[in-house]
Formats: C-alpha cells, structure tokens, sequence
C-alpha cells in the first residue's frame, strides 16, 4: 500500500529538494511506499485533505487544528525550537513608525498563508483596522509582499518570521519590522490521519532518533529542522484551542 | 499610557462573587499592553488557575507559583462591574466563545487593558477547564470600554 505526504505550502523554496529526501528517507524507515505532493497554494491543498487524500501532513496551525477535531488526524511530531511568528513590516522610509500610525484606507499585502493572515490581522486590531477598512492585497509569495512595499505600492506587509528573515539582505536592508509576535506556543506540527495509526510507534522511533545519525541529520538540515520533539493529544489540543480564539 | 492617569493611590475592598473579599492598594497607573504578545492562561471548569504563560506572569506581576491554583478574580479590578463576569460566565457555560475588553488588576495596583477571549477546552465531549487569550485593545475601544463600564458600575 501506498501512503500519501504532503507538506504546508508555507516553507521556503530552498527546503523543497529537503522534502523529497525526507519522503525517500521516511519510506525506508517505514519499509512501504510513500508518495509525496507538494502545492504552491493552501486552498488547493486543503480541499485534497478535506477529500481525504493525504495519510501524512507536515501542517501549518490552523490546518493542524482542521486535521485533529474534523478528520480524525493525530499530531505526533513537532520541529525543535521553532514557532509561527508573524511580522508587519513597512518600507524602511516610510512615515509609520508603529501599528497605530496606519490609518484607514491602508494598503496591506498578504499571502494566503492562514495563519500569518489571521496573526496579522489581529496585530492591526490595536490600530482600528480590520478587513473591512483596510485594502487587503493577496500575494503568492512573501517575495511579492516584500517587493509591493519596497515599490511603495503597499503601506504594510505581513510575513511569517521565519521567511521574513530568509529573504536576502538587500531586501531586507530596505524595510522595516513594526511589531514581531512573540506566541511560541503555536508551531508546524507532523500528523498521522486514521489510515496510518499501525505505524505511529515506527514512525514515533523513527522521528525521534533522526537528528542521532548523520544520514538523519543531513536530512533534517536540508528541511530546515534541527530536530523532532514529540507532541501529545494535550499539546495538540491546547494549541487548536489558542487558535480558536483567534479566529472568529 | 492613559492621559487622564494620575498616579492616585486608594485603598478599597474587592468583593467576590464568593462571599471573600480582600483589602488592596489600588494605583491610577496604566502599565501598556507588550506588542506583539498574546497573555494566555487556563482554569478548571471552576475558574481556578491551572496555566499561566510568561506574558500573563510579567503583565499581572505575580510568580507562577502565586497564580497556579488560584482564583482567577485576583486580576478583578473593582473599576470592573460585575455584569461584565456576569456575561462571560453566562457565555462559556453555554459553551460558547466570549469576548470582551477587561481592565485588569496588577498585584503592583497598576492597570492594564486587554481584549479577552475565553473558550470552553472540551475533551471527548467533557468539560476540562477554560482559556482565555488576550491581544492588545485599540484605545479608541479602551475608551469607549472605560465610559460603559462607568455607567454599569453607577448602576449597581
Ligand atoms: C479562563 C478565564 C479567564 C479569566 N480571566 C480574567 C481576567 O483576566 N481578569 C478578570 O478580572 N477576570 C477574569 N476571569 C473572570 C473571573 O473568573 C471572575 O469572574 C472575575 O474576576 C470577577 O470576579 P467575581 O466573579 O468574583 O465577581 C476569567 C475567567 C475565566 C474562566
């Protein structure tokens, strides 16, 4: 039998090649095939996973929390020391020096990435803004945010940390951070649907030991990832639980 | 900081819906809500404290060993009516989300603003205890918070 993997679209572009050694590396831990799919977007994603597609997903939060209380889906595995942490950031020469000084009418570029989205928005609550006096600008990549607020074709942008700090210095040098969320409590967790639960205790050994070889950790590099940490149903449940309340 | 802040210091007696009470220090003193951050704690089904996270510890002023297995009233502010914890509990033992603006009492006597939500934390259909998430207010919603909850406060 063969098994399905798919990964949040939400990584960086260097880390694809690291999700195919992963699938190869995963398929010979576990003796069976897997078939990894990759998106460039999250809607298209989701509806495969909505159509019960997948038996395994590296997700982003807020689908975890789809994944758990919807599909029957069983977090085991999270990425050390890393959190989903959302950036604003302006043009470095812009007037706006905190949220509150962005007025109505304001140019916000986006992703579709639901949960830089959801943060974001929430950052911009403390200044009175939201969807519906806002213009909400939906981009492909955090690489077009950054370039719509270089070109001054937005006033403000969001971007998950993680890739805000992976894009190059250059473009880096030309924009400005205005508040940075600090929650470390909500992560990229590994799921497990109801198809594959016979090789949880496999896939449980195999995780955790990856980072203690060299083959395992040269994977693991390749993905960004230092190493595994284990996740139980109450870690799961009391993030899905926090992100519930941020969404209304 | 709130502008109409005067740094006045008063003693009152906070009155739980329990029957206690205690006698506290009360400063006019706004302590700003830290950007970025969300202030999470959990109770049990009752509203005793059972997590708290390192926002919630630097913004109330208490350890984690003082907040872990008390009342969550600690942070009542006695500026806040008692209609607003009317609702909220109304609310989540229907089992429902609630939100709200509450002014919180610091163990410092300062104050701060937050916007509250809580949820019930169902597990295999139980009840196990609550959540509450807090992000920062917009002080266009502080004001229009401080002027209503005057009004109830008058009422009561
Ligand atoms: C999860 C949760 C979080 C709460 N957070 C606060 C809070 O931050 N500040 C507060 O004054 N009351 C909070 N409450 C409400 C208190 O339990 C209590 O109802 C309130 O302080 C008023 O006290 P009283 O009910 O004794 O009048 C919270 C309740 C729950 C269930």
């Amino acid at each position: 039998m063969t098994y399905n993997l798919t990964v949040s679209p939400d990584f960086a572009p260097d880390h694809i090649s690291g999700w195919y050694f992963f699938n190869t590396w995963l398929q010979r831990q576990l003796d069976t095939g897997i078939h990894l799919e990759l998106y460039d977007g999250f809607d298209e994603q989701r509806d495969d996973i909505q159509n019960n597609k997948f038996d395994l997903i590296y997700a982003n939060p807020y689908d975890a929390s789809m994944l758990v209380r919807e599909l029957g889906f069983q977090a085991i595995a999270r990425p050390a020391d890393k959190s989903d942490e959302t950036v604003i950031a302006v043009n470095a020469e812009s007037s706006i020096n905190t949220v509150e000084d962005l007025v109505p009418g304001s140019r916000i570029s986006t992703t579709d990435d639901p949960d830089v989205h959801t943060m974001g928005m929430i950052m911009l609550e403390s200044a009175d803004l939201d969807k519906t006096n806002t213009q909400i600008k939906e981009h492909p990549s955090y690489v077009v945010v950054a370039k719509n607020l270089l070109n001054g074709d937005s006033d403000a942008g969001f971007f998950l940390k993680d890739a805000y700090d992976e894009l190059s210095d250059l473009i880096r040098s030309k924009m400005r951070v205005l508040v940075s969320s600090q929650i470390s409590v909500v992560h990229h967790s590994f799921l497990v649907g109801p198809d594959m639960v016979e090789h949880v205790p496999a896939l449980q050994d195999a995780l955790f030991t990856m980072h203690e070889n060299d083959k395992g950790r040269g994977v693991l590099e390749s993905m960004g990832i230092s190493s595994w940490e284990p996740m139980d149903s109450e870690q799961t449940e009391f993030m899905i639980d926090l992100i519930d309340t941020l969404i209304d | 900081m709130s502008d109409l802040d005067t740094g006045e210091i008063r003693t009152v007696e906070i009155k739980y819906f329990d029957g206690t009470s205690r006698t506290t220090e009360i400063v006019d003193r706004e302590v700003p809500y830290p950007d970025g951050k969300l202030i999470v704690s959990r109770t049990d089904p009752q509203g005793i404290i059972t997590h708290a996270n390192q926002a919630f510890i630097d913004m109330s002023g208490y350890t984690e060993e003082e907040l872990i297995g008390i009342n969550h009233y600690i942070l009542r502010h006695p500026d806040m009516p008692a209609v607003a914890f009317k609702g909220l509990w109304d609310t989540i033992e229907q089992g429902t989300k609630w939100h709200g603006f509450v002014k919180n009492l610091r163990k410092d006597g300062a104050y701060y603003w937050v916007k509250a939500t809580v949820i019930p934390n169902i597990r295999n259909g139980k009840l196990v205890g609550y959540t509450s998430v807090r992000r920062k207010p917009s002080r266009s919603k502080i004001s229009e918070s401080e002027a209503l909850y005057k009004t109830l406060l008058a009422e009561e």
